[in-house]
């Protein structure tokens, strides 16, 4: 894929490093990104991914900027308020980038399009505010071979990780699936909501942006991410760790009683 | 042994950090959670859903079955699900 000459300048302190330079930006240009939930996450992430020359980028966000949205969520400014997210993602992309394609999907991914949904992205990250939403992503992920970055606030932290859970790791084992950290989701009411608990707006910027360097670092294929490997952020304290973690031969997914547990979820 | 706290196990139990002994019947991460649960009711409230807490042995993921034995520190990290 050929750069025209304006993109060429606009993308020249990528252009010179080593890391991405002309082929990387061309994998930019050519790769296909979801986005699921336009929130405090979603928006440095669709932000730095329409700068980098993302070639399309899908958002799937089913709800309206909201007054108490603007405190973390900064893609979305004060005149989009009671305005669809993905109207608003299409206004901010258009004047951030107009060789990105944005893709609006604005419905709520569930089982039921989760799959079809995933298939056709090259790479999934999930910015989403409940569980539901991110077992249905990992899980429809895992089914259609796609990379995830998936990352979660609390108060004052945040987890990010990224699933490449169809691969192997050179040493023949098989790459983790996120059900083998969290096998099962927690029962509701056990985790505090962003809603109830309150969050700290910079910590979404810290996370997103975050994402968004794990996201080109899938595409275009650079240093060593986040495979296998939980970082959490400890803004109350700063504390930055990093967690490693392996595949479970108990995980639901492909375990050892991985496989009629997939066969039942296919239905 | 040193014991770390993330996220809302940390805003429960209100300390990132501490150094503790351990009794000598605490031979498990399922043991020792059954233990915490036991110093308090902030500990009490940080793993009344203790299952769904995760640990990790020296930075690496384990299994509540996992043994505790030689391990210098315990981290316990809960999902979150804000976004």
């Amino acid at each position: 894929m050929t750069l025209s000459p304006p993109e060429i300048e606009r993308y020249a302190r990528h252009l010179v490093l080593r890391e991405i330079g002309g082929p990387g930006q061309a994998r930019l240009k050519a790769a296909r990104v979801l986005i699921v939930g336009a929130g405090g996450l979603g928006s440095p992430l669709l932000q730095y991914l329409a700068a980098a020359g993302v070639g399309a980028i899908g958002l799937i966000d089913d709800d309206v900027v909201s007054l108490s949205n603007l405190q973390r969520q900064v893609i979305h400014g004060t005149g989009d308020i009671g305005e669809p997210k993905t109207t608003s993602v299409a206004r901010a992309l258009a004047r951030l980038n107009p060789h990105v394609r944005f893709e609006p999907h604005a419905t709520r991914l569930m089982g039921a399009n989760a799959r079809e949904l995933v298939r056709s992205y090259d790479i999934i990250a999930d910015g989403s505010d409940n569980f539901d939403t991110r077992y249905a992503v990992s899980d429809a992920c895992f089914y259609e071979k796609r990379p995830l970055v998936t990352a979660a606030l609390g108060v004052f932290d945040g987890s990010l990780t990224t699933i490449r859970a169809h691969e192997r790791r050179p040493d023949g084992t098989r790459n983790p699936t996120y059900r083998c950290l969290f096998p099962v989701p927690p029962p509701p009411g056990t985790v505090p909501a962003c809603a109830e608990a309150g969050v700290l707006g910079a910590l979404a910027g810290v996370l997103g942006s975050l994402m968004a360097i794990e996201v080109v670092r899938e595409i275009v294929g650079f240093g060593e991410g986040l495979v296998g490997r939980l970082l959490m952020i400890d803004a109350r304290s700063m504390r930055f760790e990093t967690l490693t973690y392996d595949w479970d031969e108990h995980n639901p997914l492909n375990g050892v009683n991985g496989e009629e547990w997939g066969v039942r979820s296919e239905k | 042994m040193k014991l770390s706290y993330f996220a809302w196990v940390r805003e429960r139990i209100g300390k990132a950090e501490e150094e503790i002994e351990l009794p000598p019947d605490v031979a498990t991460i399922k043991d020792l959670l059954v233990w915490l649960k036991g110093r308090g009711e902030e500990y009490a409230h940080a793993f009344e859903q203790a299952e769904v807490v995760r640990a990790a042995i020296d930075r690496r993921h384990v299994r509540p079955d996992a043994s505790i034995a030689g391990a210098r520190e315990i981290a316990f990290f809960p999902p979150m699900t804000g976004g």
